[in-house]
Parts: structure tokens; sequence; C-alpha cells
């Protein structure tokens, strides 16, 4: 497998703010990639500056082995992005929307594939609609439509679910799984780390403009993994300090982090020897929402940072 | 070139979708002008020979040519930017080149048929010469030209609306107005008519004038001349801005 895209070193400042601070990424060809990160970490600026929108201080960008400076229309020609923001041009429907979109890239008889696309989009019923009367939904569903018309085969959808309904988040991530599973490969930002966990191979997460962490999902969560016990006590404050300091008190549950099961019992027996009565007890797996807070928080960082 | 023929195809579209607007509304402006004017002046004023009303029409088609070839691709990059709907442009792969090209045109294209549609709106209440219709043709595509371009710099340059209408108030109207549209330069006090040679605006409507009635203030060539070094100037200006991303790529 080649490499999809490839991010070097790349660093750009707007102002005062360092919105990139050498950003190393390498997406392989097929992957199913996430980019994570706080509002402001540097996700839409690095998608940008991929897609030619923002131009990098310094550093490098190539889609498939093509520079985004250098070769752009080879580049730009590989590249689907699907913005954050909901934009459209009020003048045209849906249907002439995607020609327009497609004879931008060179394609002239596309209604074939625009078909497809609206079919398994659900736009269909719609394709003759003027743009302004679209819900915001239906406005989304043309965004991705509008990325997919040149079939390129690195797809970038940046927040593609902010905003929208159960019902076409799971159709969307249906039809995209697809492609994925056809060959395109997917990089997706998403603040809904529960999608990243379950649709992304390999997650990077940016903070301050740092890829703070990089790795598959799997290894995140090994690597933060464990289970949490959480105990609710009606006499919690009476527990000794040396199993207190174990746990973090959230919302009036000690939370404490075991690393298997076997350590479940002697924790139980500890806090029974010494008078705890246990009026709750829950056990939890590690998502990648911990992994999350543990990396933004700093845990890490700095290893990850160097070793990225 | 297929990003620039889509791009000067949804240009066009995009104005034709809405042309009781962009088309209809100014060609009515102008026959407004016409009849207020030709009421108020028709009886009195004789200009290089001509009959007030005859020597008014082709002022106001080239006016209208100019003044909607500047409203187009300024209006369009206006509100793409404010939309946001412009990165559908910025995301393929187009040149700058190409984008110049398609708003361009299709700016001129638009200054042209509003111009028609004066033309022919007006034409009925003045008796009118073609005396020369290459320099019509010539000069109605250069001052077309040279709007549109100066049309995409101002809609590049201008974040908000407010902005856009400024540029248009305050620097495209006075030149335009002032370019001996509605009268002859040498009926100005010699300080004014040395200050309309400085407006670029009047050789286009004096050039083109001269293509219906063979007379004009200034030779054609001369005007010819300095349209054309207008055009190259601003012509090279918006693309260097293209070129550079300027608001558009950061």
């Amino acid at each position: 497998m080649g490499v999809a895209v490839s991010i070097q070193q790349v660093t750009k400042t707007f102002g005062n703010l360092k919105a990139l601070d050498g950003v190393c990424l390498e997406i392989a060809e097929g992957e199913f990639f996430g980019l994570l990160g706080p509002n402001g970490a540097g996700k839409t600026t690095l998608i940008s500056c991929l897609a030619g929108l923002v131009r990098p201080d310094t550093g490098r960008l190539k889609v498939m082995d093509f520079d985004v400076q250098g070769d752009y229309r080879e580049a730009r020609r590989l590249l689907g992005i699907v913005p954050q923001e909901l934009v459209f041009d009020p003048f045209f429907t849906v249907r002439e929307t995607l020609r327009i979109q497609s004879g931008y890239f060179g394609i002239r008889q596309n209604d074939d594939w625009i078909d497809e696309i609206l079919d398994n989009l659900d736009l269909t019923a719609k394709a003759d609609t003027n743009m302004r009367r679209l819900s915001g939904g239906m406005k989304r569903r043309v965004l991705v439509a509008q990325a997919l018309v040149h079939k390129p085969p690195v797809i970038v959808l940046d927040e593609p679910t902010a905003g929208v309904d159960v019902e076409l988040r799971q159709g969307l991530w249906q039809f995209v799984r697809r492609l994925n599973n056809e060959g395109h490969t997917v990089i997706l930002t998403t603040h809904y780390l529960e999608e990243a966990e379950t649709l992304c191979a390999r997650v990077a997460m940016l903070k301050l403009g740092c890829v703070v962490a990089l790795d598959s999902t799997r290894n995140l969560l090994d690597r933060y993994s464990g289970h949490t016990l959480s105990l609710r006590l009606a006499n919690g404050d009476d527990l000794p300090l040396s199993i207190r300091q174990q746990a973090s008190l959230i919302g009036g549950y000690l939370n404490f982090h075991l690393a298997s099961y076997d350590e479940v019992e002697p924790l139980l027996a500890a806090v029974r020897q010494s008078g705890g009565v246990i009026q709750d007890i829950r056990m939890s797996e590690a998502d990648l929402e911990d992994v999350f807070i543990d990396v933004m928080r700093g845990r890490d960082g700095a290893r990850e940072r160097a070793g990225s | 070139m297929s990003g620039f023929r889509t791009l000067l195809y949804k240009e066009v579209l995009r104005f034709w979708k809405v042309s009781f607007q962009t088309v209809a509304a100014p060609v009515l402006t102008a026959l407004l002008y016409l009849l207020i004017f030709a009421h108020v002046l028709e009886s009195r004023v004789e200009i290089n020979g001509l009959r007030y009303t005859a020597f008014l029409v082709p002022g106001l088609v080239m006016m209208s040519v100019l003044q909607n070839a500047f409203a187009n691709s300024s209006s369009s990059l206006i509100q793409a930017k404010v939309t946001g709907s412009i990165i559908f442009v910025l995301l393929p792969p187009i040149s700058y080149v190409e984008f110049y090209l398609a708003y361009v045109v299709a700016a001129v294209l638009r200054g042209l048929m509003v111009g028609l549609g004066v033309l022919v709106v007006t034409g009925w209440f003045a008796s009118l010469e073609f005396a020369a219709p290459g320099w019509i043709v010539v000069f109605a595509m250069i001052g077309g030209g040279i709007m549109g371009s100066l049309g995409m710099i101002a809609g590049i340059w201008a974040d908000k609306f407010d902005q856009l209408a400024a540029f248009q108030n305050f620097l495209i109207m006075p030149l335009t107005m002032l370019s001996g549209v509605f009268y002859s330069i040498h009926s100005l006090p010699a300080f004014w008519q040395d200050v309309s040679h400085f407006n670029p605006v009047f050789y286009m409507i004096d050039g083109f004038r001269y293509g219906f009635f063979g007379v004009s203030d200034v030779s054609p060539v001369v005007s010819l001349g300095v349209t054309s070094v207008s055009f190259l100037v601003v012509g090279l200006a918006t693309l260097a801005l293209l070129r550079k991303g300027y608001k558009l790529r950061y």
C-alpha cells in the first residue's frame, strides 16, 4: 500500500497564533484515519493546507505523492473534501450543483455517478430542488455528494456529522464505510469520539497545532486501558487515605483505574475491611474519550510528540 | 480548460437565473435616464451637431455595459465569499488564469447583454447611425473587461457588502457618471476638461460613441490606446492578486 497523504513538518501562523506547529503525519492508502482534537487544535487548518485553501509557512503536503502546491491540479483531483461549514450556492438546484462541480474537475458526462451518489445519500427526491429550500441535514448530504463527484481516492470529512440527526449519521457512515471498503482512503475529523472509535483504525490527536498522539485506535485504547471501577460509598470520607489516594472522585463516585479484573476483588475487600459501605458499583471499559482526556491533559503528550 | 468552461457557464447561469434583476432592471434604469434627460434637454441642446437624445443613447448603453460588468464579477465574488461557497471553486483544479478569464468573460457577457437591451429600448427614441460598428464592439468588450476586472478586485478585497458598496458608489459611479455620458467634455471649463482626460472611462465612452457617429472628443485611436493600456494594467493587477491568493487562500 502506498502513501495516500504525507504531511511533513507543516507550520502555519496566523498573526500571533501558531495554528500548526510542525505537524508530521503519514496516512496509508485505504486507511480510515481519525483526526481528533479540541476546538482550535488545528484540525481544520491542517485539512485546509491539504486542500490548498491555506498555504503553510513551512513544510510540505502531498496527496498520493503529488505536492499540493507544486502539482496542485493532480493533488486536488485526488482529493474530495467535505467542509465543516454548511455552505451552499443558493442559485442552483442539487443536480445543477453536482453537475457544475463535476465540470470543475473536468468531468462532463457524470449523470450516472451523480444518480448513484444521490441514491446513496437519499437525495434522489430532492435532485431538482433549489439548495435554498433544503434542510440543514439535506444540505450536509449535498456537501458530501459534491466532494465525491470526481470519485476521489482520498476523502476528507471535516466534522461531517455536526448537527446531523441520527438516521443521517448512520446512513452516512454506512456509505463512507462502503467507500473505504472499496479502497478509498478516508480521513475524518469529529467531535464524536465514539464515532472515531468505531470507524477509525488509526487516530491522530492534535493539541495546539501539534500531534500529541498517533497510533492505532486499538493500541491507544490498550495503553490507557484497563477498566474503571466506580464506587459510591455511604461513608466514603471514612476510608483510609491509602485507598482514597488511588481514586479520583467524580460526581460522588470514587473511580479506580485497574489494569485487569484480578484487581477488583482485592480492592473491594480492602474497602470492606476498612468499614466502607458500598451503595453502588459500576465497571466500565476505557474508551477513546478517556484516552482523549488523558492525552489532552498532557499525560504522555511529550513522548508522543517526539515520536511522531 | 474544462474548469474555465464550467466556471464561465456557472457564472452566466447565475446572473441569467436572476435576469429580471441583473438585466431587465438596469435596462429600465437607463430608459428612465433617457426619458428624463431627453424631455428636459432635447429641444435645447445639440452636441457635435447631434440631437441630444442621439448623443445620449450610446453613452447610456456604454455606461450600462460598464456598470453591469463591474456589478457581475464583484457581487458574485462577495456573495461567494460571505456565504463561504467560494470554496467550491477553490477546491477543484482550476488555475488562477482560468479563474480570472471565467469571471471576466461572464462580466463582459452580462455587460453586453444589458448594453444590447438598453440599445434596443432607447434606440427607438433617437435616430442612430452605426458609422463604424467595429469600434462599438471593441470598446464595449475592452470596457467590460476593465470593469469586470475591477469588479473582481473589489469583490476579492471587500470583506463585507458595505465595503463593496463603498467601492461602487465612491469610485465606479463617479468615474462613469463624470465620463461624458451626459455631456461633451468640450462644454466643461478648461480645468475640468483636463481632469476628465485622466478618467479612463471618458475614453471608453468617447471611443464607443465614435463607433456610432464617427465623431468624438478625442481620436478613437487615442481612446483605444488608453483603454487597452488600462485593461492591461487592471487585468495584470487582478491576475497578480489571484496568483497570490490574496484574501482567497490564506
